[in-house]
């Protein structure tokens, strides 16, 4: 058995341990409120966006920007979000595994975009080619913060260098679920043009064509924000439940340190008795 | 009958409210919207976008953006859209003389140049807008 000191050692480190991630508990979830929050915000752009796509569309058919038209072939681009940093729990292992599968289920040619360090180093490891990368989104990103990577991915589209572009993130679902998530950004598809009035009743100033011209670009860099934010938030809540979960185990772990010490001190106390009850004896 | 005027950016819902009269910058010059306007959709140029509510006017400086007038509302769809008050003047007028500056060197890429170009018309967009929001505070009209 360990001596006193030993186990005494060992307590005040467990402790240290806990000091740290209950305070990276209470950080995540300070983030994670903010982190909700402006993905809440930057909801109703992206669905009047949406919508609007959507009456344009309706107006023109689907084939009258290369956005829109559908390709056969071409090489296929993941865009697979991950975190920066690590301590997140389970979601970045969750993530690329979930990339993992589809790249294999998928076999073809393809090239990967990461979004954050974590799924970039994972990727490479696994040898898949990656074709760029972008990292430091941070804690709060902002919409202007996408715009380098909507222009790569649209230019390289548009140059034929992708046939095809998805996007690979977790969704957040709630405080203790997130999901990865696959979802096609290019071509864009436009979604059914249900909401509100029918799109031909509309003005449109100067023609659809050129609102459409403006108005695709723009989908498809929020598209990116979307898929950022939710990385953003699901970082977060992950990391904040992971910690919870470290806290309560170095909880746990001082327990049955503190018992082991007890039983040693009294151990230690009960031999040093009979020795010396053993000791006036033999006198 | 007032409209209901919602303006969204991709950060935020930055106004929602019911307004008497909104004028916008539209492609081809600025753009009036009052009750009962036909559906339409268009899109934005740089510019003030003023709200008449009662006597009052307030001006938001846009960029980039839709706009898209229904039967039940009016929505402003704008890459950035700052009140007259929320703007920082100190760092627009740091980011005009940046502009300036630039494009006063003998050689820019044509990218380099449209992005200076670009960027001295943003701050004098929110230069404007922020002083006249100092001089007059939201506009009374009589």
């Amino acid at each position: 058995m360990a001596s006193q000191r030993e186990i005494r050692r060992r307590i005040a480190s467990v402790r240290n341990i806990k000091q740290i991630t209950r305070a990276m508990q209470f950080v995540a979830a300070s983030k994670l409120k903010r982190a909700q929050d402006a993905t809440l915000a930057a909801r109703p752009y992206s669905d009047k966006l949406d919508e609007v796509l959507a009456d344009v569309a309706a107006v023109l058919g689907g084939e009258e920007h290369p956005l829109l038209a559908q390709r056969d072939g071409g090489r296929r681009c993941l865009v697979v979000f991950t975190t920066d940093r690590p301590l997140a729990g389970a979601l970045n292992a969750n993530l690329v595994r979930f990339a993992a599968r589809e790249i294999v289920e998928h076999p073809g040619d393809l090239a990967v975009v990461a979004v954050g360090r974590k799924g970039r180093d994972a990727l490479r490891r696994m040898r898949v080619p990656i074709a760029a990368f972008f990292l430091n989104f941070g804690d709060r990103p902002a919409f202007a913060d996408v715009l380098p990577l909507a222009r790569l991915i649209t230019d390289d589209y548009l140059s034929g260098t992708y046939g095809r572009v998805d996007l690979v993130f977790p969704r957040f679902i709630s405080t203790l679920t997130q999901r990865p998530e696959l979802e096609q950004l290019l071509p864009v598809q436009p979604s059914d043009d249900t909401a509100g009035i029918p799109g031909n009743q509309f003005i449109f100033e100067p023609s659809p064509g050129a609102v459409l011209e403006q108005l695709l670009p723009r989908y498809v860099a929020t598209r990116l924000y979307q898929a950022v934010l939710e990385s953003a938030a699901s970082e977060q809540s992950s990391r904040m439940v992971a910690m919870k979960n470290a806290t309560e185990n170095a909880a746990d772990l001082i327990e049955d340190l503190t018992l082991t010490y007890n039983k040693v001190r009294q151990a230690n106390i009960t031999r040093e008795m009979i020795e010396i009850a053993s000791g006036a004896q033999a006198l | 009958m007032p409209i209901r005027l919602d303006i969204v950016t991709p950060e935020r819902l930055a106004f929602s409210d019911d307004v008497d009269e909104v004028v916008c910058p539209g492609v081809e010059g600025e753009l009036g919207i009052l009750p009962h306007h036909a559906p339409l959709l268009t899109t934005l140029g740089l510019g003030e976008l003023r709200i008449r509510k009662g006597g009052e006017v307030d001006a938001f400086a846009i960029a980039g953006g839709f706009l898209q007038v229904r039967p039940d509302r009016v929505v402003v769809m704008a890459e950035t859209a700052e009140l007259g008050s929320e703007i920082d003047l100190e760092r627009a007028r740091h980011a005009r003389e940046e502009a300036e500056r630039t494009l006063e060197a003998t050689y820019l890429e044509p990218a380099d140049l449209a992005r200076a170009r670009a960027g001295l018309q943003k701050a004098l967009l929110r230069i404007r807008v922020a002083e006249r929001h100092r001089r007059e505070g939201p506009r009374h009209h009589g």
